[in-house]
């Protein structure tokens, strides 16, 4: 029963908002349900409240070439009872996404693709190893790019300067100073001497690196994973070109030389 | 078309009044109808330098507030006969310094004036700020240690993000490095961070090096501007300064150390 005030017709009764909310991906790297359901249980009765009620996103990528669609009502309803609610799926093949759909879940546009989070699954599903090329023929409609053009900045990067590359990659072609501050969603490069800060994977993608061709940096930090360098930047990689990543929880640095 | 230079640094102490008075002297002494003002309320330095102290009766918050006509706040330079100072109010705080009341002087001033030498307060809040929103040109002076050259990095920062210019779009404020204090003995030695060091942080184009000097001191202590010392390094070095700036090609001077005869090194090199 409304027990408010009396809203005239010309008073707004909502507004629309973007915001950037945190959210855990729940990867199903198995489609076998009920192997699926028996080690989520196993993991929820070591941490109870590791999710808090959180809504989560179910990632599909790993099993889109299975193609196999899960029973997402009847997983909706497991996970429910164990005080996770799925907001909706992200990745997957058309199938898939149009049963989850059908279930009334939401779907989430897959930014970053499928290649990013199979590429970091422990078990090596026979997917994992697909090409994303394939992936994105058979999930037309997970290939469809919602991150921004990368943001390219070709003055110095000064003490005090804060570039903030939301949504997408960041590429500095001048200096980045002590004290200036380079934020990307996804990627930074640095094509000049990087001494200042630079964090990548801002919104949590722990897949973001940090591409530096003379590394000074004072911070790098992937994901929120920091590492400073209070005895500076090891010799063996100081003002070289380096590439920072984040391995597990640490954030590690390695030579940047040719592959092969 | 007159043009407007600010000199700024960030950091305190580096040698801004003393390159401002300097510098529009050395402007005046090639025959340019010069001004320079003190940006520095509350902590006006300038007319000391200049040796125009006790002639001040009007400054540039007067003006602004329109207390005085700008015409009757303009000192005449006792060196130079091109040569005006507007001197800033030593009561009042920087914040008495609107854009707007700055931006009105200058237009006023740009009818009459080749060049307008803006001389910041050290900092990054509003006095320096509008020392240099309307700056066509900036000479950034910097001394040869990290602090100076981070603060000047920091102003650098401000000049490219937030002056009028970048703001309206136009032509970016052009740059120039002065390094202040240098000594090239020390630099060798490993004391001082030499003006290649400064260049590789800072990356703008050097428009000279002003040795270190004890002539500095008494020329600011007696009200003459350093350039009118004679046959000091310090006076050829900002003729030099000038020289370069006005688009004459003058190689650099004072950067590398003397080497001390046998006479120097015995009796001491002062």
């Amino acid at each position: 029963m409304f027990l408010g005030k009396p809203m005239t017709p010309d008073t707004p009764a909502f507004k629309i908002k973007n915001a950037n909310l945190p959210l855990f991906v729940l990867h199903a790297l198995t489609a076998d349900m009920a192997q699926f359901k028996l080690q989520l249980d196993a993991h929820l009765a070591q941490a109870p409240d590791f999710f808090a009620a959180a809504p989560v996103a179910l990632g599909l990528a790993a099993i889109a070439e299975a193609d196999a669609i899960p029973d997402f009502t009847d997983l909706s309803a497991f996970m429910r009872q164990r005080g996770l609610a799925i907001a909706g799926v992200i990745g997957g093949s058309a199938r898939q996404r149009q049963a989850a759909a059908d279930c009334g879940l939401g779907l989430f546009p897959d930014a970053r693709g499928a290649r990013r989070h199979t590429a970091s699954a422990p078990e090596p599903v026979p997917v994992a190893e697909s090409p994303p090329a394939q992936e994105a023929v058979a999930a037309p409609a997970a290939a469809a790019p919602s991150r921004r053009p990368t943001l390219v900045v070709d003055k110095p990067v000064r003490t005090g300067q804060t570039v903030h590359a939301e949504g997408g990659d960041l590429v500095v072609l001048a200096i980045v100073n002590a004290g200036a501050e380079l934020i990307a969603d996804g990627d930074i490069h640095v094509y000049a001497p990087l001494r200042g800060r630079a964090l990548a994977g801002a919104r949590g993608d722990t897949s973001a690196r940090i591409f530096a061709q003379c590394m000074e940096a004072e911070l790098v930090s992937i994901a929120g994973y920091f590492q400073v360098f209070e005895d500076g930047i090891p010799a063996s990689m100081r003002s070289k070109p380096v590439q920072v990543l984040l391995d597990g929880e640490r954030v590690t640095l390695h030579p940047l030389a040719p592959m092969r | 078309m007159a043009k407007v230079i600010v000199v700024t640094s960030g950091k305190g102490g580096v040698g801004k009044t003393t390159t401002s008075a300097s510098f529009a002297s050395g402007l005046a002494l090639r025959g340019n109808k010069t001004v320079v003002i003190d940006f520095d309320v509350g902590l006006r330095n300038l007319d000391l330098i200049m040796g125009c102290e006790r002639r001040v009766v009007f400054d540039i918050i007067n003006v602004i507030n329109g207390d005085a006509a700008l015409s009757r706040a303009l000192i005449k330079d006792k060196h130079c006969d091109n040569l005006y100072v507007l001197p800033a109010s030593q009561t009042r705080d920087k914040d008495a310094l609107s854009l707007e009341g700055v931006g009105r002087i200058i237009d006023e001033l740009k009818e009459t004036f080749d060049y307008i030498v803006c001389d910041s307060p050290a900092g990054i809040e509003h006095g320096a700020f509008s020392a240099m929103y309307f700056a066509d040109e900036a000479l950034v002076v910097t001394n040869p240690e990290v602090s100076s050259v981070r603060d000047s990095d920091r102003i650098l920062g401000i000049l490219a993000a937030k002056s009028k210019r970048a703001v309206d779009g136009q032509d970016p404020v052009k740059e120039h490095l002065l390094v202040t204090r240098y000594n090239p003995g020390r630099v060798a030695a490993g004391e001082m961070l030499s003006v290649e060091d400064i260049q590789e942080i800072l990356r703008i184009p050097l428009l000279g090096v002003i040795p270190e000097s004890e002539s500095v001191l008494q020329a600011s202590n007696s009200g003459t501007p350093a350039i009118h010392l004679d046959k000091s390094d310090v006076a050829e070095a900002y003729k030099d300064v000038v020289a370069r700036f006005m688009g004459d090609g003058v190689p650099m001077r004072f950067i590398t150390a003397e080497k001390m005869g046998l006479f120097k090194r015995l009796f001491g090199g002062r």
